[in-house]
């Protein structure tokens, strides 16, 4: 990059730059005609200068011009006219010439804008194409929100200074420089004093500005630093509050803040001075004019027209002056940005933009073996973790690495992954090495997974698509364009951006797992890494959490509600019916609560339940149970409940872990009802308050008889309960009518996930198995109707949050894995990816991943660096690390029988 | 059935005779009701034991594998409890549960289990009485065993 913003701006823009440059110029003709028009229309027709009577006419638009040297000439007669009508003509060319001006400023400054803004797009794109070519070593000391600060902050005002970098010094230096003449012109001595006051300021006052430049830098610094805390903040929040170190990150902010004031304070200071100091020299040379123009005018040697003349004159120097002053502030200041923002994005070695050229096919390249020479790979702190390594590993080959002592195993395998560059030696595919290589070709024969890789924030389908995006898969037609994206294109263009449609279709069909050439080559990719890592039950279990729009999806939601009626029927077929206790309106449901039988319906849990609506939703159950005068019945339950429960519960202190079986009731309400019933036992007249009156009935409320069993719901209470249903829906309220959707066996219901829509009941409270029963005969159907994969997709389409967050540990480490897995490449190299799992679930997956690629007709190796060392068995060969040395390389069979570290490692 | 009824099936057990009924109240609160068909199996050996089981009524089998397939080793009826002793040394389960009749059983899982003994130093007590006077019979019966030998 350019040192100098000017030259940074000069060499993207400069026809642009000479272009608006001329623009100005002529603009300054209409706008110099304007100035002189009011006077000709005063002078002219309205005053009736050179006409010499009512009837005298002037010509109009004539003029007389020859051309100096060659002696031609060109004139014009115009048109003869009275003073109304040239009144109306001078008036009309007033109104013209206002209309150009604004045209031009209206263009001008149009053009500015746009230019500003394409260099501003063009530094950003610059400044992001060059972090993606940071070598690692670089990458590791920055902090991503000191970066995204100045890629979008920092780079801000560069935007709006462009346009004004090369039209604005020109005008105004010209404006004074003619200003000035002007002056000299008049009188020579005063005109000297005005040439020497424009140089004492042009002196000093850049000069002031130094340490203001300086303040702006430190201001830069500690901002984008507060930018990274932030962040910081923000990534560590779980730490934070772990150990109770908020107020130390408060303590921490405040501080930065107060650094942030004070520079700022203090360069409000300095700029204020230096204002102050810019005025008084530009009001000194009036009062010298005065001053010593006037001596010299009484002492006669100066003539009184000539000093009236020169000041005149110098009115037109401050303005012109002072903006082009500020220009040069406005210069130092986006130049101190530019300086800051690239001292940042110069390190001493950047990747080739060839290593990243775009393939859209995998470039030819033997990418066999792949191989370490020599390898020396240091930490951060210079300490070499792996020393003069080299390993050759063929095709086809499946190869664990485990590590006795040190990480040198580890460090080998991010060499592979290109995650570490080595300090000396190399890695080598084939016969080039890797970083030689275009990623086009590592990043696609070679696949790294290790368990903190990153995930991007999109859907689940998204990320694990990801290392298939190597390049846009269709060809743009141009005639084909559409004017908006012939429009993007073009801009592109302008501006030095990639040209490339992130929207359209990136995804590389032919590089996946599972390639035998047909449509569904993605799908059964994604679908067989799913197994392979064991992830396809929590993704079935997240599609089943999901709500769905019947509007959205008519085709599943209506197979859905098929399935739910084969489910019934299989289940019934086993002899499994009761574990289901289905919904039907009219019997009572007695494995739901009382409310949910009053309800009779799905209501929507959270996302669009604001409390209002629960309050409300609160309110109209009490009221139509009072319509339905089972507000006393449940009452008088809700007191037997009552009496049950404190019984239970008494003695217990509050915090009991007992007390979460409870679900709606809490160790309060538990004190409340005992007090309660303590009050109404002594005191048979006790009045009851509404309140009170509603709390008992809410233990009614969410009563399961088979859950609680203390007998109190009667079979009366049940029918009465179920002919209420028609109540409760002849006055729903319109603010609970998008919430509560009724349970309808034919019909999806979107206020309910997809996994109640299918079950349509309750399981039964005492059959212990029924959950797995069902998951059995439901997961049977599910494939039997062909409705297993659309459910997989719909698991898919789950966001995983930023950085994936809204999956577990577990799940990410898994997914990582997958990502990696429908990828097809020609070695694999696997960097402790499951460190969280459990030993027996390792091993499953380590089979099930070793023989998902070995399906693969390509014969690919594998490279797996095993944090459970008893799990080398299942590979080829066996490479131990001990401090950063290979000291044994071999089949399990034969390290396992020499008396080896390898032995001692595995038994 | 309700969890008054419980309760007096409860005081029939040998652990919780003695138990307070408010704090068998609770227990069988906290316990799941399940029922069984015949020869449905409410544990099987091997499994992670998560539950001891209260008979309120019917009839089990225990079993345990061996070289020549499932050999029944006992019966549990009614008011017995099993599954505990691996609860409490958190092992897996021991033996294979099966019911030959139907079976209304109390499910105590693990959790709330251990929450009520830690409540009830009485039931903790009773269990220590039971299973002293368990191993105080095996060892007499050893001892006439070899008594009869000698």
């Amino acid at each position: 990059m350019e040192k100098h913003l000017l030259r940074y701006i000069w060499n993207h823009t400069r026809p642009q730059q000479i272009w608006i440059l001329a623009i100005v110029l002529i603009s300054m003709i209409p706008y110099f005609m304007a100035f002189d028009l009011p006077k000709q229309i005063i002078n002219g027709p309205i005053q009736g200068q050179g006409f010499n009577g009512p009837r005298a006419t002037m010509p109009f638009l004539a003029f007389d011009y020859s051309i100096p040297f060659v002696g031609w000439s060109i004139s014009f007669d115009g048109f003869e006219m009275n003073r109304l009508w040239m009144l109306m003509a001078l008036s009309g060319v007033f109104l013209l010439l206002v209309i150009i001006n604004g045209l031009f400023k209206f263009y001008i400054n149009n053009y500015k804008g746009r230019l500003g803004e394409r260099l501003l797009r063009r530094i950003r794109y610059e400044l992001v194409d060059r972090l993606l070519r940071f070598p690692p070593s670089t990458m590791r000391q920055i902090r991503g929100a000191e970066v995204s600060s100045m890629v979008k902050d920092e780079v801000e005002p560069f935007g709006g200074f462009t346009g004004d970098a090369f039209v604005q010094p020109a005008m105004l230096g010209g404006q004074a420089i003619a200003a000035l003449c002007f002056i000299v012109l008049q009188n020579l001595w005063l005109g000297l004093i005005a040439a020497f006051m424009v140089a004492i300021q042009v002196g000093i006052i850049p000069k002031m500005r130094r340490r203001l430049i300086e303040l702006g830098r430190q201001r830069q610094i500690t901002a984008r630093h507060l930018a990274g805390k932030v962040g910081e903040i923000v990534e560590g929040m779980d730490t934070i509050h772990s150990y109770d170190t908020t107020n130390y990150e408060r303590a921490d902010i405040a501080h930065r803040l107060g650094q942030i004031y004070k520079i700022r304070y203090e360069l409000y200071q300095w700029k204020f001075i230096v204002k102050f100091v810019n005025n008084f020299l530009s009001q000194l040379t009036p009062f010298l004019f005065y001053s010593i123009g006037g001596y010299f005018a009484l002492r006669g040697t100066l003539d009184v027209g000539q000093l009236v003349a020169v000041i005149n004159a110098y009115k037109d120097l401050p303005g012109p002056l002072k903006e082009l002053i500020d220009w040069d502030q406005a210069r130092q200041d986006v130049q101190v940005k530019y300086e800051q923002v690239r001292e940042q994005f110069e390190p001493t070695q950047l990747i080739e933009p060839t290593v990243h050229a775009l393939a859209v096919k995998l470039p030819d390249h033997d990418a066999s073996p792949l191989a370490a020479v020599n390898l020396t790979i240091v930490d951060g702190s210079g300490a070499s973790v792996a020393e003069n390594v080299t390993l050759k590993i063929e095709l086809g080959e499946t190869v664990a690495v485990i590590d006795n002592a040190g990480i040198g195993a580890e460090a080998v395998a991010e060499a592979f992954g290109r995650i570490v560059w080595p300090a000396s030696g190399k890695v080598m595919l084939g016969d080039t090495d890797i970083l030689e290589l275009p990623e086009a070709v590592t990043g696609r024969q070679m696949t790294y997974a290790s368990a903190d890789s990153y995930f991007f924030h999109g859907t689940l389908k998204d990320n694990l698509l990801y290392g298939l995006k190597h390049a846009p898969m269709t060809k743009e037609k141009e005639p084909k364009l559409t004017m908006a994206r012939r429009w993007a294109l073009n801009e592109a263009q302008m501006a030095g951006n990639s040209t490339h449609d992130p929207n359209t279709d990136w995804i590389d069909r032919r590089s996946t797992s599972v390639s035998r050439g047909s449509q569904d080559d993605v799908k059964q990719s994604v679908l067989g890494a799913l197994d392979a890592v064991q992830l396809t039950p929590d993704v079935m279990e997240l599609a089943l959490h999901s709500y769905i729009d019947p509007a959205e999806n008519p085709t599943l939601t209506e197979r859905v509600v098929e399935m739910r009626f084969a489910l019934r029927e299989e289940l019934t077929k086993q002899g499994l019916g009761s574990i289901v206790s289905h919904f039907d309106f009219s019997a009572y449901n007695t494995e739901a609560t009382v409310r949910e039988n009053l309800l009779f319906a799905a209501t929507r849990q959270n996302g669009n339940g604001t409390p209002d609506v629960e309050i409300e939703e609160g309110e109209y159950v009490f009221e139509v149970l009072k319509t339905a005068q089972l507000f006393d019945l449940l009452y008088d339950m809700g007191l037997a409940i009552a009496e049950n429960v404190t019984e239970i519960f008494a003695g217990l202190p509050p915090e009991h872990p007992l007390f979460q079986q409870l679900e709606h009731i809490t160790a309060e309400d538990i004190a409340f009802y005992q007090q309660f019933l303590k009050r109404k036992r002594s005191r048979r007249d006790l009045q009851v308050s509404a309140n009170e009156q509603r709390a008992i009935v809410k233990l009614s409320l969410y009563y399961v008889e088979p859950r609680y069993r203390f007998g109190v719901l009667t079979p009366d209470i049940m029918r009465q309960i179920v002919a209420a249903r028609d109540i409760f829906y002849a006055n729903l309220p319109a603010a609970l009518r998008d919430r509560i959707e009724r349970y309808d066996p034919h019909k999806y219901m979107s206020a309910a996930t997809l996994r109640e829509n299918i079950l349509f009941g309750k399981l039964s409270h005492r059959s212990p198995d029924a959950p797995a029963k069902i998951r059995n005969v439901a997961a049977r159907l599910l494939r039997e109707m062909g409705l297993y994969e659309s459910f997989i997709g719909l698991g898919l389409d789950y966001d995983v949050g930023a950085s994936g967050r809204r999956l577990t540990l577990i799940q990410r480490h898994k997914l990582s894995l997958a990502r990696a897995l429908v990828r097809r490449s020609s070695y694999y190299v696997f960097n402790k990816p499951l460190p969280g799992l459990d030993r027996r679930v390792q091993e499953e997956i380590v089979k099930n991943v070793l023989h998902f690629l070995q399906e693969q007709d390509n014969n690919p190796s594998v490279v797996w660096v095993l944090s459970n060392t008893s799990l080398s068995r299942l590979f080829h060969r066996v490479i131990v690390f001990d401090r950063g040395h290979v000291v044994e390389d071999g089949t399990f069979e034969t390290l396992d029988m020499k008396s080896g570290i390898f032995k001692s490692l595995v038994a | 059935m309700l969890l008054n009824e419980e309760v007096q099936l409860l005081r029939k057990v040998p652990y919780f005779c003695r138990v307070d009924p408010c704090k068998l109240k609770l227990l069988a609160f906290t316990s799941d009701r399940v029922c069984y068909e015949p020869g449905q199996y409410l544990f099987t050996q091997g499994d992670d034991s998560e539950a001891a089981y209260v008979i309120l009524c019917g009839k089990v089998d225990l079993l345990t594998d061996s070289s020549n397939g499932e050999v029944k080793i006992g019966e549990a009826g009614c008011n017995s409890i099993i599954g505990e002793m691996c609860l409490l040394s958190n092992a897996s389960q021991a033996v294979t549960a099966r019911a030959t009749t139907e079976v209304d059983a109390l499910r105590i899982t693990k959790d709330a289990f251990f929450k009520v003994i830690a409540d009830n130093p009485r039931i903790s007590m009773e269990i220590s009485r039971t299973l002293a006077e368990t191993i105080r019979g095996s060892r007499l019966s050893d001892m006439q065993h070899e008594k009869q030998h000698a």
